[in-house]
């Protein structure tokens, strides 16, 4: 199985480089938030098979940003490798810090805690004028080892940088998926104690997967502020976190490719409705929502599961 | 010794905010185990409501006080409506499902919700300040309070009184302390948990309408208002313990009191600080200051 959806995996990513040649420049900055915003979403789906849903994943998606926009505004480093290794850095260093005390609780509990620590980050965005305040501030063109292209060469760089980076963080969290660790997820969710009579510590392992989901959720939100060009406390805001759950949900956590699947047709379906429909745009979001829990729990996902007759691997 | 009285005064008016607008929250936690977003909804209508209904009573120049009477009641009758629909026609299909995923749920009606304010109210911003112009303020030494502040601590100390006695000395009460303790003894006993449920969902409606029609006359009844509540009232409960009606009066309490300092010694900390207090409090406190420890199940 590995093998197959690894070859899928990388034709896909190749049919994904070389389509943006072809689209219109719209659509591939379209693509390339989407993309930087699935990982975030990956991140979420790594939480979400051991039943943890986090509302404040935003948290380190506003990490990453800010260490982007900061990077260059402080240290000068305009580099775009440069820049995306400090954010998964220090987004994963917070995750780890932060997990100490987050790896305790489960439930709603842990949807609350990760909820106030990124309401916490927000706060002191917002007091903090020399960073913009609630206006936040921009964010230095990205430069890629040398190379520094403008406008639509910008834009297609960025575009193969988060498709590349994308593939690297599927390619690796599908990877954890198939190790101990990784395989452990479910049974997390279904019985804790379990775990623990096996001699394996459930803190640590969901440690772990907090410090993943922080790893990628940084790089996600570095990507995003690359390609948005542009910084701000909303960022770290819980409504953002819901969007990302939002994500999830839609998607499912059955595969890594739901990841991104689903938050490109977010982002279409978002454009799409905020052009026909301005002003119902939280109304068509809530209605998908309520109609995905309650009529497809598993997930857009689960859709082509069911149609490939494949047997039900039991993700959430 | 001014600062001090100061915070203590503004804290007590904070607080009397944040409890008004946890009770609700804490109580259908409590009862049902639903985390419930929408809250912030029933805020945001009841002080639309209180906005219409102070509109609607206030050029006619009748007495004052009957005017704020039927705001409130104008908004409670908002959240009666709301609540039914809501249990009845969404939530009752999801008993059952993961605590989480009902969250989720709730989420999905609070962003439809949002859009549905604005189709009924429009996106201008309203205003119901009479009440507050009508109650006037008075001095305490150096200090000037408005009564209707005042009278904001007095009505949340009442409401906390007043659901104290209703929870251990009325019949429905006792029955939702045993529900709240175990609800599937309740139900195998005889009680009517689906009837318990759908009471206290709409009581729980009521009193989030309830604190957003107080809140009206202090505040520009505008778009978005609701966003920030939830989150307020989550960090409020959280420290109490969710579910425990006790838990909310001390949360909002320390919140209040916390936040009401940091406004006075150190403005620049003012945001944060109640989810730091809130984190500080999980961090030795995992279920927050009122609640039993949940046994582990194997």
């Amino acid at each position: 199985m590995s093998a197959r959806t690894n070859l899928a995996g990388a034709s896909a990513f190749v049919v994904l480089a070389a389509a943006a040649l072809a689209a219109p420049a719209w659509f591939v900055s379209l693509a390339t938030i989407a993309f930087a915003n699935a990982l975030v979403v990956l991140g979420l789906i790594v939480l979400w098979r051991a039943g943890l849903v986090p509302f404040g994943q935003a948290l380190y998606y506003c990490v990453g940003a800010y260490t982007v926009a900061l990077l260059a505004r402080w240290v000068g480093i305009t580099d775009a490798f440069v820049m995306l290794a400090v954010s998964g850095l220090i987004a994963g260093l917070v995750a780890y810090v932060v997990g100490f005390l987050l790896a305790r609780y489960r439930e709603i509990f842990f949807a609350m805690l990760s909820l106030a620590l990124s309401m916490i980050l927000y706060g002191v965005l917002v007091k903090t004028e020399t960073l913009g305040s609630t206006d936040g501030f921009g964010v230095a063109t990205p430069t890629f080892a040398g190379y520094a292209p403008h406008r639509e060469a910008l834009g297609l760089a960025l575009y193969w940088l988060v498709l590349a980076v994308g593939a690297l963080c599927a390619f690796a969290v599908s990877t954890y998926f198939r190790t101990t660790a990784g395989a452990l997820a479910i049974p997390i969710r279904d019985n804790e104690i379990r775990i623990e009579f096996l001699g394996l510590s459930v803190n640590d392992l969901i440690h772990l997967k907090l410090v993943i989901a922080g790893v990628v959720g940084g790089l996600g939100g570095a990507l995003a502020a690359m390609s948005i060009g542009h910084v701000d406390p909303n960022m770290s805001y819980w409504t953002t976190s819901g969007g990302f759950v939002f994500v999830t949900i839609l998607a499912g956590a059955s595969s890594v490719a739901a990841a991104f699947v689903g938050s490109l047709v977010f982002e279409i379906v978002r454009t799409v409705a905020v052009d026909l429909l301005p002003g119902f745009w939280q109304m068509i979001l809530g209605s998908v929502l309520l109609l995905t829990i309650l009529f497809l729990p598993e997930g857009l996902g689960s859709v082509f599961a069911r149609l490939r007759g494949a047997p039900d691997r039991g993700a959430p | 010794m001014l600062t001090a009285f100061a915070i203590v005064a503004d804290g007590l008016v904070y607080a009397a905010y944040l409890f008004l607008v946890a009770v609700g929250l804490t109580l259908i936690f409590g009862v049902m185990k639903i985390l419930n977003v929408t809250h912030g909804s029933f805020y945001a209508f009841g002080a639309y409501g209180a906005a219409t209904a102070a509109g609607i009573y206030f050029d006619r120049s009748l007495p004052d006080a009957l005017g704020f009477l039927f705001m409130i009641l104008f908004a409670m009758g908002i959240g009666l409506i709301l609540g039914l629909i809501l249990e009845r026609g969404i939530l009752r299909l999801v008993y059952g499902k993961d605590e989480v995923v009902i969250v989720l749920v709730t989420y999905a009606v609070f962003l439809i919700l949002e859009d549905v304010i604005t189709l009924i109210w429009g996106p201008r911003s309203y205003g119901a300040y009479q009440p507050m112009v009508a109650a006037g303020s008075i001095d305490v030494g150096r200090l000037t309070l408005s009564n209707y502040d005042i009278g904001l601590v007095i009505i949340a100390a009442a409401l906390a009184l007043a659901t104290f006695l209703a929870l251990k000395r009325t019949r429905f009460g006792r029955l939702l302390t045993v529900v709240i303790y175990d609800r599937e003894t309740a139900a195998a006993f005889g009680v009517n948990v689906t009837l318990v449920y759908t009471v206290t969902f709409v009581i729980g409606a009521m009193l989030g309408t309830l604190g957003g029609a107080v809140m009206a006359p202090k505040i520009s009844v505008t778009l978005g208002i609701g966003v920030e509540v939830i989150v307020l009232a989550f960090a409020v409960v959280a420290i109490g313990g969710m579910g425990s009606i006790e838990g909310a009066l001390v949360g909002a309490l320390i919140v209040g009191l916390a936040r009401a300092a940091a406004v006075h010694l150190m403005p620049q900390i003012e945001l944060f600080i109640i989810y730091g207090v809130m984190a500080l409090v999980l961090a030795f406190r995992p279920f927050g200051l009122f609640t039993r420890a949940e046994p582990r199940k194997i």
